[in-house]
């Protein structure tokens, strides 16, 4: 048999390396605790963590997740343990595994985010995601996301303070994405990741309510996959820092349409929910597609397709 | 075992009670399935991606079989309805805590179903029986005189039936039963609909009994990843650090003093 080929997946972001593209969606894979059950976390790229705040978040009442045709609502809100607990249970449990860790950072005010941003300086951290687009609280979050001003504003003050490089992760839900990605580019960050989800709603018409409590939720799933691929291609032709693209992939030929687009590394979000094992999946069929297409290095199919 | 994803096979199915179907599954989750805890099926249609929880009704761990009674409420359940013997099925688990079945030792045990709340106490009633130090009354609930797995239940206890109609055993619900036929126990372990769950709560509360109440919720993931499925907890949850618990992982058992329903 012949011998296979050498390939490279490795890729750079804000000078932190990663031994393949593929990551975890931030609010899809916890900790990476549950999935650990299935996958060996050693090999994934990094685990993007679930949004942390400063204190304990409850999230929003229940229900909180409804199926949509392909796809699926969230409204969460961002029920997390606060970053005491984070740093003590979470970060520590991270610690055992060879993979790069993001942590994303939630907040209500600006001063919300900056306390996170400094508890975590000196912890085992390789990058932070500050998230500036959950559409399902009613304070903070995607309040900074939605006004290139706004977004400016705590991308800098954000800069400032942190010790690791800023990923950006910018909402679909504007008007202009290339706008937003300019914004946070000239603000200092370091890369973005997009897309969080599209705002949507479900109605259930034989109880003739909301499906979900909070009304309104994130929509996510394959169902959104073309509006996000479309979004990451304008953002990669916009600005010059890396992109970190998901919405909706499902496997290796997703993922690769993503950095087609333009996108230096890829998230598996909801679809951890479908397959748990999707993100290996991925990072094989890449070597696959790499090994097919004899592509030795990965990075020639970052935005080849112009 | 460890919770794992797996291509299972359909041996039967059969429609037991209107809109009610009995499903036998070959899978080696059997080994691992106890009483109370559920697995997710996925359907094949990719426009219902979510998977379905479902209860498991027994697991035969000598035979590699699980069997699941899941009634048909929408275009999940209605895809899995139609599977004939052969068919291979997406199955993960197995999931949750199940029922505390030491705390039925040496004392007397209501196990309580509600429609589609009954299932889980079948196997339930069957390792209590095995168990054999407890003293087992069942007690289930149904909308008409469409039974189903009540004779099932009668092997490992007395079965006392309420049907809202009232064409079978007590008008109403299980609590009217328990009322009619002066029943009393020490320890009720229950699934049904939220209204009997509340019931049951303050039941227990006021006759000091535990009550193991089986809760549900919308899940998206079913392992405690995605934090869709919360119930109130009246305490501080550890993992939360909010008094939120994940029904998939924490429960689907609590105690019913532990939660806010």
């Amino acid at each position: 048999m012949a011998e296979l080929m050498k390939i490279n997946t490795e890729v750079t972001i804000a000078g932190v390396t990663f031994k393949n593209p593929v990551m975890t969606a931030s609010g899809t894979f916890g900790s990476g605790m549950e999935y650990g059950e299935f996958v060996d976390l050693n090999k994934l790229g990094a685990v993007v963590t679930k949004g942390v705040a400063n204190v304990p978040w409850p999230g929003n009442p229940t229900p909180r997740v409804t199926e949509t045709y392909g796809g699926m609502l969230n409204a969460i809100g961002l029920q997390n343990p606060g970053i005491d607990v984070f740093i003590k249970r979470d970060l520590e449990f991270l610690k055992q595994y060879d993979t790069k860790v993001i942590v994303n950072v939630c907040g209500k005010s600006v001063e919300d985010y900056l306390d996170v941003v400094e508890r975590l300086s000196d912890e085992a951290v390789d990058m932070l995601e500050i998230n500036v687009s959950c559409p399902n609280v009613k304070e903070g979050a995607i309040a900074f996301g939605q006004k290139a001003d706004a977004l400016f504003d705590i991308t800098s003050k954000i800069k400032k303070i942190a010790k690791q490089p800023v990923i950006m992760k910018l909402s679909p839900n504007v008007t202009d994405i290339t706008e937003m990605a300019k914004a946070a580019e000239a603000a200092g960050a370091d890369a973005l990741s997009m897309i969080n989800t599209i705002t949507g709603m479900k109605i259930d018409i034989h109880r003739r309510t909301f499906a979900l409590a909070n009304k309104t939720g994130g929509m996510s799933g394959p169902a959104i996959k073309p509006v996000a691929v479309r979004m990451v291609y304008q953002a990669a032709n916009a600005v010059k820092i890396p992109i970190i693209g998901m919405g909706g992939i499902s496997n290796a030929e997703d993922a690769i349409e993503f950095l087609l687009a333009g996108a230096s590394a890829v998230s598996i979000g909801a679809m951890n929910f479908i397959n748990p094992y999707t993100t290996v999946e991925t990072i094989q069929g890449i070597e696959d597609y790499m090994r097919q297409y004899q592509i030795s290095d990965i990075k020639e199919l970052i935005g080849a397709v112009k | 075992m460890a919770k794992r994803k797996e291509t299972a096979r359909v041996q039967e199915q059969t429609c037991i009670a209107p809109g009610i179907f009995d499903m036998w599954i070959e899978t080696s989750l059997a080994q691992d399935a106890k009483p109370g805890q559920f697995i997710n099926i996925y359907p094949d249609d990719k426009s219902t991606l979510l998977p379905r929880p479902i209860s498991i009704c027994e697991a035969d761990s000598g035979q590699d079989r699980l069997r699941v009674v899941y009634r048909t409420v929408g275009k999940g359940t209605n895809e899995f309805s139609g599977y004939h013997a052969g068919k291979e099925i997406s199955i993960l688990g197995t999931l949750g805590n199940g029922f505390p079945v030491e705390k039925a030792s040496g004392k007397t045990c209501f196990l309580m179903g509600g429609g589609i709340g009954i299932p889980p106490m079948l196997q339930l009633a069957k390792a209590l029986h095995e168990q054999g130090d407890c003293e087992v009354i069942i007690i289930v609930g149904y909308r008409d005189a469409n039974l189903f797995l009540d004779e099932e239940l009668a092997k490992y206890g007395k079965v006392y039936i309420a049907t809202e109609d009232g064409s079978v055993g007590s008008k109403g619900n299980v609590m009217n039963a328990i009322e009619e036929n002066g029943l009393t126990a020490d320890v009720i372990f229950a699934c049904g609909p939220m209204p009997m769950l509340r019931a049951i709560k303050k039941f227990a509360e006021a006759n000091d009994m535990e009550a193991y109440i089986s809760l549900e919720e919308r899940m998206a993931c079913g392992v405690g990843a995605c934090l869709g499925c919360v119930c109130k907890t009246t305490k501080k949850d550890h993992h939360s650090q909010v008094n939120n618990a994940r029904i998939c992982t924490d429960g689907p058992v609590f105690e019913a003093r532990e939660v806010d329903i």
